[in-house]
């Protein structure tokens, strides 16, 4: 059985081949990382497994399904959520409510049982505030409960976003560069995080990262992707001290 | 401070914040009960209309406040009401089935104009609501056989099993509609619909990762917004009792969409005191044509300068020029509202001697990223 595959995936932009047959699997209960320098393709990856672009050539499996035919809202309902780069959240909300629309897919109320909050609707909604609340306790965030997203400091919001993809009680984590933008101490929380939401919480993680400290700290094995071509893979001393990624990094 | 003590995730869920806010309306709707033994005849059809009002406000408020989306076209749908209401009382349908019936109809309307919002944002979205609003003028000047076309059409008085509601009836009926309106429009926000439209209107590429389906929550909005307006119609068009096509003009949609920006674009309150305001500007500019000029006169004692003030403030445009003048001085100095303000009093008073003015200053961020759409 496949747990998670890309086969020969691409994707181009007019001339531009963002990424050019990229093949990889993932174990279940795994941390992936995905290298690379500016511009190799890693975001557009993440976007094209969470079918936000549309792939021109290839396809991507996830337990023996071929998700690349389904919608952007449908992969939070296959159990694969994920975090943005630039942070996504949505700003004029407070943390509690973000952390709810993650437990979107868990609801299944119909409009007319909302319009009229029928006790369906009232037991559900205690249902997604307790996982909501176990999510915050997990994550420290119980005294930004109520606090709007607009007022927050740029970590606390990285921390958030990985909270709101913890709502979704995802099997499969993307994370779009973690630690960017978040000083020394806060990195190093979220690489135990990682490692706990990983161990405890037995969830596989994707992870696109630069910061390469915590790369080898956390992750099982490592791509490094270069014009959208797979460089390398390995662990993490492995895929730093190969030839074609140092030449890349440094210039050859 | 007051501060609320939990003891479950119930507590939160409830109709109203606190027991204070139960009390607090309950006073109101009290009042309103009340008011057709307190004030004439004129104050109450002021009231009928705030009520009217209120209720398209906060249509607009769950589709642009909370949805996201514009539309400058709402007073077609409030036409819509009113001409499925002029039409069923002429045939005798009694009121308990078109009331509904208008909203559900409209509804459905509003969930067709919400298939192009799919595809459109922001302005170009509000041009094709705009776009839909003209057609629906046009169709209502033209289908003469159920519109009577720019003649108008008279409106039988409500009436309920044959007996008519009068004046007052048609007061508690509004009031029944309104305070409708508002539990729905609560539910809608406490629930996960609410949700999904606040998570479409920050960031649609995140709440499409959520799992929220954007185009069933987009039109579902529209819906909403649109079946809300229809039972406005059909009360607006009983109050009036005579309807025709430049009664739902253009001019009409802006003062909707005013409401939402004069009261704050996301809150029910704001909804409401927009209303108050926007029904507030007509006589207030009655009163102060016919006093000014007069005061002019009186202050440099020219008769000259009177005629002046008079004839210039009788120059046709001048109530929209007013109106550009309001909407700019709220978006410029007070783009939360008035509900914004009233949030802001209460804050001042509840931290009294610590309130910092920084508290609501708004944050500006520049890392939205656009890709995705």
């Amino acid at each position: 059985m496949t747990y998670f595959a890309l086969d020969n995936v691409s994707i181009q932009f007019g001339g531009l081949k963002a990424v050019d047959g990229v093949s990889f699997d993932v174990a279940k209960g795994e941390i992936f990382t995905i290298i690379g320098p500016n511009g190799a393709g890693k975001t557009t990856l993440f976007n094209l497994i969470s079918r936000l672009y549309n792939v021109t050539g290839g396809k991507i499996v996830f337990k023996d399904e071929e998700i690349t035919q389904l919608n952007a809202q449908q992969i939070a309902g296959r159990g694969i959520a994920r975090t943005f780069q630039n942070i996504e959240l949505f700003d004029n909300a407070s943390v509690l409510q973000n952390l709810l629309v993650g437990r979107h897919r868990h609801s299944t109320t119909k409009f007319w049982e909302d319009l009229f909050f029928l006790p369906k609707v009232q037991r559900e909604e205690v249902a997604h505030r307790q996982a909501v609340e176990e999510v915050m306790d997990f994550l420290r965030l119980q005294r930004y409960r109520d606090t709007l997203i607009a007022g927050l400091p740029y970590g606390v919001r990285k921390v958030v976003e990985v909270g709101r993809a913890l709502s979704i009680g995802p099997e499969v984590l993307l994370l779009d560069e973690p630690s960017s933008g978040l000083n020394v101490e806060e990195t190093s929380r979220m690489a135990e995080w990682i490692l706990e939401i990983n161990r405890r919480l037995g969830i596989t993680i994707l992870m696109v990262e630069h910061d390469m400290s915590l790369v080898s700290r956390v992750s099982d094995r490592v791509l490094a992707l270069n014009y959208g071509r797979i460089m390398a893979t390995g662990t993490a001393q492995e895929v730093q001290s190969h030839p074609d990624v140092v030449a890349a990094y440094l210039g050859a | 401070m007051a501060f609320k003590i939990r003891t479950g995730y119930e507590g939160d869920l409830g109709l109203f914040k606190t027991p204070q806010s139960i009390a607090s309306y309950a006073a109101l709707l009290l009042i309103l009960c009340a008011a057709p033994f307190l004030v004439g005849s004129y104050f109450l059809s002021q009231i009928v209309f705030v009520l009217i009002y209120t209720i398209v406000g906060i249509g607009l408020v769950l589709l642009s406040g909370y949805a996201g989306q514009t539309s400058i076209g709402h007073a077609a749908f409030l036409a819509i009401g009113a001409y499925i209401a002029a039409n069923a009382a002429k045939f005798g349908v009694p009121i308990y089935i078109y009331l509904p019936a208008a909203g559900l109809l409209t509804g459905l309307v509003g969930w067709l104009v919400g298939l192009p919002a799919l595809r459109l944002h922001g302005i170009y979205l509000a041009i094709a609501t705009f776009a839909f609003a003209l057609i629906v003028e046009e169709i209502l000047a033209r289908w003469e056989t159920v519109t009577h076309g720019n003649e108008g059409l008279m409106v039988k008085p409500a009436a309920l099993f044959g007996k008519p509601l009068g004046e007052w009836g048609l007061y508690y009926l509004c009031i029944l509609v309104t305070v409708f309106v508002v539990v729905i429009a609560v539910n809608v926000i406490r629930s996960p619909t609410g949700r999904a439209f606040l998570a479409l209107r920050d960031s649609e590429t995140a709440a499409r990762s959520m799992g929220v389906d954007s185009a069933r929550y987009k039109t579902f909005a529209f819906a909403l917004s649109a079946g809300m307006t229809g039972l406005a119609g059909v009360l607006y068009a009983h109050k009036l009792s005579f309807i025709s096509p430049e009664m739902f003009t253009l001019a009409l949609s802006i003062e909707f969409v005013m409401i939402i920006i004069i009261g704050g674009i996301a809150s029910l309150r704001g909804a409401a005191l927009g209303a108050v305001f926007m029904i507030m500007v007509d006589p207030l500019l009655v009163l102060v044509k016919d006093k000014l000029p007069v005061a002019i006169g009186a202050l440099t004692g020219s008769a000259a300068a009177q005629d002046k003030a008079s004839v210039l403030l009788a120059t046709p445009g001048v109530k929209s020029l007013i109106f550009g003048l309001i909407i700019i001085f709220f978006i410029i100095y007070e783009p939360m509202g008035l509900d914004g303000r009233w949030m802001k009093m209460k804050t001042w008073f509840r931290q009294f001697p610590f309130y910092r003015p920084a508290t609501f200053r708004r944050q500006k961020m520049y890392l939205k990223s656009e890709r995705g759409r």
